[in-house]
């Protein structure tokens, strides 16, 4: 019988494999640079996929409420038990509340949230987007007369964006509820005399702070999720590299957030 | 079931590939092909895989963009039209994906109507309810509207997977291994729907497979795609009867010789 002389291409050397590495680094920086610039080329052009976001907002809230519900009130607590001794020690524990609503409003409630959405919403866009391209249902759609980047990318990061402050807001105050269900428990305080310290030592700064904090991370844990699943390659493999590139680039890019925007914060103070 | 003859004009390609260039990283995958695919006819493009089948179907529907060449589709050169017009052309394209593409969170009727709604503005619920049926009922499965893509056979996901395409009317089908990893019983009746389609719809196709039986019961015309170039062209017989080394084994493979 007569053969087909294959077409198999020789493996690479291992120079050409260190060169591919470093020039795909440098072209990853470029894609993702890419990436966020066409969300913002894209996003103010109609249509506006108004129920899509909406859809998502519902998704992301519903994914993460339970988890942020249980670690928000276990936060609180284990804050107020832990920072007590302390203050014990210098006689100031009347200082609880303040110390707690300072933690929690400047930097537990945006930063929790941000690690847990990261965890839950963050790896399931990774995922979904991810097993959407590897199974050609973005091409699908695109070949649908659909811009799937508008439908499926924008619609998510708008929906991070908005939802993650409102779930942060949400954290903060079960986060308090946990905090002052301890120390009424340990020192008799009133509602109303918690929730006075609590707000006490609270500006606007720290207000306006946070919630950009959650907006940026907000907007860090859709766009890197989306990126990760949206340029998904190689099959299942890349569909599970997606869901962990998401979690792990966004955590990672969350704490330099964070760092950052308190030090500008620190600067307005 | 032998194939209806078809209403070929061959004085009106509804695309016109010249001189398609395409390679990834230092591969040549496509090495300057010509190509026409008039009006009402089933042309399969036949090949060994990784020889460039499924990206010449992607170029054409503007999923990929060519190094060189253009493409012609439906008057509209593919290589130089704005996003704002060959979105409004795939419109006017089917594509039939290889693994069925199906939406995995929607059911079948949502993803039936997906591209209805989206692209047909101001349509009416009995409108969609109306093509959704249309459609479900031109490729058999009315009963299967309210289920998952999970829950549908291999099959029955091609089906539904090319029922999608025909809701929008298109003007060209194209179809990517439509009869890949399934069943004997399946592939015959995937092979009389893409027909079916054909002479119910007045599409024009084009196939892409290494399935012969499928490339005998469905092609007007069989382009063999070798090197990267269509280097055996013309009706089923015309392109096997040939001792060409990288010709015959497709043949002695599928028909057992």
């Amino acid at each position: 019988m007569d053969t087909i002389k294959s077409t198999t291409r020789p493996a690479p050397s291992r120079l050409s494999k260190i060169r591919d590495k470093i020039s795909g680094f440098f072209i990853m920086m470029y894609r993702v640079y890419a990436f966020i610039l066409r969300f913002f080329k894209e996003v103010f052009v109609p249509p506006y996929e108004f129920k899509e976001v909406l859809r998502q907002c519902y998704e992301v809230g519903v994914r993460s409420f339970t988890l942020i519900s249980l670690t928000g009130f276990i936060v609180g607590v284990i804050f107020t038990k832990q920072s007590r001794p302390s203050l014990t020690e210098f006689g100031a524990t009347s200082w609880l509340p303040s110390l707690v609503s300072i933690a929690i409003m400047r930097a537990l409630a945006p930063l929790v949230t941000a690690l847990i959405a990261a965890g839950k919403v963050g790896s399931s866009i990774g995922a979904e987007l991810g097993s959407m391209r590897v199974t050609e249902q973005i091409d699908a759609m695109e070949v649908s007369g659909t811009k799937p980047f508008k439908f499926l990318v924008c619609t998510r990061v708008i929906a991070t964006t908005i939802t993650i402050p409102i779930l942060a807001t949400y954290t903060a105050f079960i986060a308090l509820l946990g905090g002052y269900l301890n120390v009424s428990q340990n020192e008799g305080t009133s509602y109303s005399a918690f929730m006075e310290q609590v707000f006490e030592p609270l500006t606007f700064i720290d207000f306006y702070a946070s919630l950009i904090k959650s907006l940026v991370f907000g907007f860090t844990i859709g766009i890197v999720g989306c990126y990760q699943g949206y340029n998904s390659t190689k099959g299942t493999e890349g569909v599970g590299k997606a869901a962990n590139g998401a979690v792990v680039t966004a955590m990672f890019i969350v704490f330099i957030e964070e760092v950052l925007i308190v030090q500008m914060a620190g600067w307005f103070r | 079931m032998k194939k209806q003859p078809s209403h070929i004009d061959k004085n009106n390609a509804v695309i016109s590939i010249r001189n398609l260039k395409k390679s990834f990283a230092d591969y040549d995958v496509l090495r300057g092909i010509d190509l026409d695919l008039y009006q009402g006819e089933n042309l399969v493009v036949l090949g060994r895989s990784g020889t460039g089948k499924s990206v010449l179907i992607k170029l054409v529907s503007g999923l990929l963009k060519p190094d060189e060449g253009s493409i012609e589709v439906l008057g509209k050169d593919v290589t130089a039209i704005s996003d704002r017009e060959l979105q409004e052309l795939r419109i006017r394209i089917g594509f039939s994906f290889q693994n069925s593409a199906l939406y995995d969170s929607m059911t079948v009727r949502k993803n039936l109507e997906f591209p209805l709604v989206r692209n047909r503005k101001g349509i009416t619920r009995s409108e969609i309810n109306t093509s959704v049926e249309t459609v479900l009922d031109a490729v058999g499965l009315s009963q299967t509207i309210n289920q998952m893509p999970s829950e549908l056979s291999g099959g029955q996901r091609k089906r539904i997977g090319i029922a999608r395409t025909l809701i929008l009317n298109p003007e060209i089908m194209l179809y990517d291994e439509p009869t890949a990893g399934l069943d004997p019983i399946t592939c015959i009746e995937i092979n009389e729907l893409i027909n079916e389609v054909q002479q119910r719809f007045h599409t024009s196709s084009i196939i892409i497979t290494h399935d012969l039986t499928c490339a005998k019961m469905t092609g007007d015309r069989i382009a063999m795609l070798l090197d990267g170039q269509f280097q055996r062209t013309g009706t089923f017989e015309e392109v096997f009867d040939t001792d060409d080394s990288r010709v015959k084994p497709f043949y002695d493979y599928n028909f057992i010789e």
